[in-house]
């Protein structure tokens, strides 16, 4: 299972490929891809929305559901979800809180 | 201090117009990221994990209060509130937005300040002893020539487009606190038989993938032929240096490789052409720049302080601070403060808005407004008045600025690492937010005495854990956090590259190991007055080989 990533051009904030071309900014709304075919439309779909200077940097990340939860396999990816570690205030994981 | 003339004025609005066109375009769509990309590095503005992130250019590390509310000031009003002092003397803002940076940009240079080659493959901060003008070791203050290196650097045309980027660090005294040995250019001033000053000229330390400490290439370099060699140097590195990999494109790689008498041969044979030509420095133009770091004026004071030694007598706290952040000062009856950023348990370096606008008070009202940013990530006060330190030190407690733990084993060098760096392979804030907890006490910290930790969480040595007494590596195995140890490293003038000690640790059970070090430390030394570094190098990495993994 795979969800594709980007950062968004304009403020540097993560965000991933949701169902109808989106990006957002929650990785729970991301768009889950089971197979190579779709993973490379939406690599596709990624590479339209760069040109057209929406993100930057787009790669795929593998994924698990986790108790319901899309969560990313790399720590790296779990942490660029959801904000630095040492600041539980900041970042994503602060509006997910308050949510 | 050095104050732009109507030239650096007219550079920097220029640079900042510049890029603010460079951001226009990009957004519509007249650069691909490809082509913008360098121009961002360019001024400082990297693409994190989490955002983009500025890195803004504190020249040798120096600035007075009105440039550090403006810092403050845009923590709060652009970022989250907070920045972070770098291992290179620099700031870094974690949080901005692509289109907030030329406004920011915009205000720096309404105090003289920029992000203008802090990356990209190119000259970036002339860095030095932040105790600059003020150390009673001092032979002279560097800033000067950092300051002439700092002009002769920017946006210098041939230099522009280097293989990698490139490292100059400067220090006044014979005690190296500015770390020349792992740079690619280290300069530490020094006299000749007959009192001139010059420089010992190293080339080629570094740190990252392959560290290695620099190479003497001259043992007197005379003042007026800083520039001319300078530049001899880095011809011969932009002609030679490797552009076929990343990884081998410093100019370290190129000392290597090339060997050390056949590299100086070539550095002197370029030196010789255009050594009496427009880069000699004329003695009038040197005196000008030193004349804007005359130092201000110092009332010479009785050495020991009435005020310092009543409040030492009853408060022990104060006299922690006292034992361990002053640095003697030329001046008798003054200090250099250190105002450490490393609150038990906090993240190494970070400063909020709050705490800037305090040291900027502090500096103005007890520090001549002078301040320094070390590349140990700790703020300094340079000159400040002994009878001034206990009112100083009551405003500091308020703003959690007092901790008495320079040099000590809490006061920890950290990258950023995992929680906000892209390159990173391993967090290494947390395992020193632990470390500064396991030790925090006072009494532990001063049993242990001086012993630097720095931990970086890549290959990339940010943290600079290979000039650590323990230098601690973040890796990733199999999926986790992983950190390899290593031993006696320094970046004095005795410098040295830490050796590793053995298989590495798990985040779970890495503090664990440095307590057996210091233990083992503890244990072994002569007596209260050996270091654990001079431990170390009496005694080999055999015993605490031995503390951490048993007979093999």
């Amino acid at each position: 299972m795979k969800v594709v990533t980007a950062n968004r051009l304009l403020d540097g904030e993560v965000v991933w490929l949701g169902a109808d071309k989106n990006w957002v900014g929650d990785l729970s709304r991301a768009q889950i891809l089971e197979t190579k075919d779709d993973l490379a439309a939406a690599m596709v779909t990624a590479g339209q929305a760069i040109a057209d200077r929406q993100v930057v940097e787009a790669y795929d990340v593998d994924v698990v559901l986790e108790d319901g939860r899309l969560t990313p396999k790399r720590l790296r990816e779990r942490i660029r979800a959801a904000g630095p570690t040492i600041l539980p205030d900041l970042g994503k994981q602060a509006r997910a809180a308050t949510a | 201090m050095y104050r732009y003339d109507e030239f650096d004025q007219g550079f920097v609005t220029q640079r900042t117009d510049q890029f603010r066109d460079q951001v226009r375009r990009r957004l519509a769509g007249e650069l691909t990221e490809e082509e913008f990309k360098p121009l961002r590095l360019m001024n400082g503005l990297y693409l994190q994990l989490h955002a983009y992130m500025l890195r803004v250019a504190i020249p040798y590390g120096t600035l007075n209060s009105r440039q550090m509310r403006k810092l403050a000031h845009i923590a709060r009003t652009y970022d989250k509130g907070y920045g972070h002092f770098t291992t290179r003397q620099n700031i870094q803002f974690n949080w901005p937005k692509l289109s907030d940076v030329p406004a920011i940009l915009e205000e720096l240079a309404e105090v003289e300040m920029h992000a203008i080659q802090t990356s990209g493959n190119c000259i970036r901060n002339v860095t030095a002893d932040h105790f600059a003008g003020a150390a009673a070791d001092e032979i002279a203050d560097p800033r000067p020539y950092a300051e002439i290196l700092r002009q002769w650097s920017s946006l210098h045309p041939e230099f522009s487009f280097l293989p990698r980027k490139f490292k100059i660090a400067i220090t006044g005294a014979p005690n190296d606190r500015a770390a020349v040995q792992v740079h690619d250019i280290g300069l530490q001033l020094t006299r000749n038989g007959a009192g001139e000053i010059g420089f010992t000229v190293f080339v080629g330390g570094g740190l990252g993938r392959t560290p290695m400490i620099g190479r003497k290439v001259r043992d007197f370099l005379p003042e007026e032929d800083l520039l001319a060699y300078s530049e001899a140097i880095l011809r011969v590195y932009n002609r030679y240096g490797r552009r076929d990999n990343k990884y081998k494109a410093r100019i370290k790689i190129l000392v290597h490789e090339t060997g050390l008498d056949e590299l100086k041969a070539d550095i002197e044979a370029e030196f010789e052409k255009i050594r009496f030509g427009v880069l000699r420095l004329p003695d009038d133009e040197v005196r000008r720049i030193e004349a804007y770091f005359a130092p201000p004026p110092l009332e010479v004071l009785p050495a020991v302080s009435a005020a310092v030694e009543t409040r030492k007598a009853t408060d022990a706290a104060f006299a922690q601070f006292v034992a361990h952040n002053l640095n003697p000062h030329r001046v008798p009856g003054h200090a250099s403060v250190t105002v450490s950023m490393k609150p038990i348990g906090g993240i190494p370096g970070d400063a909020s808005d709050r705490q800037m606008e305090a040291v900027a008070d502090l500096a103005e009202r007890y520090g001549h407004d002078e301040i320094r940013i070390s590349h140990e990530q700790n703020v300094i006060l340079p000159h400040v008045r002994l009878d001034d330190l206990p009112a100083l030190y009551d405003r500091l407690v308020e703003h959690g600025l007092a901790e008495g733990n320079a040099g000590l084993i809490t006061d920890i060098i950290a990258c950023p690492g995992m929680d906000y760096c892209a390159l990173a392979t391993a967090r290494s804030i947390p395992v020193a937010q632990e470390i500064s907890e396991r030790f925090g006490r006072p009494e532990r910290q001063a049993e242990i005495g001086d012993l630097k930790i720095k931990i970086s969480g890549c290959i990339n040595a940010c943290g600079h854990h290979h000039v650590g007494h323990i230098g601690i590596l973040g890796l990733e195995k199999k999926g986790e956090e992983f950190y390899q140890i290593t031993l006696g490293g320094s970046a004095s003038e005795n410098a040295s590259i830490g050796e590793i000690v053995g298989r590495g640790f798990s985040a779970e059970t890495v503090v664990d190991a440095v307590e057996t070090l210091v233990d083992t430390y503890l244990s072994l030394r002569s007596g209260s007055d050996e270091t654990f570094l001079d431990t170390y190098r009496r005694l080999g990495e055999e015993p605490f080989k031995e503390a951490l993994y048993g007979t093999a």
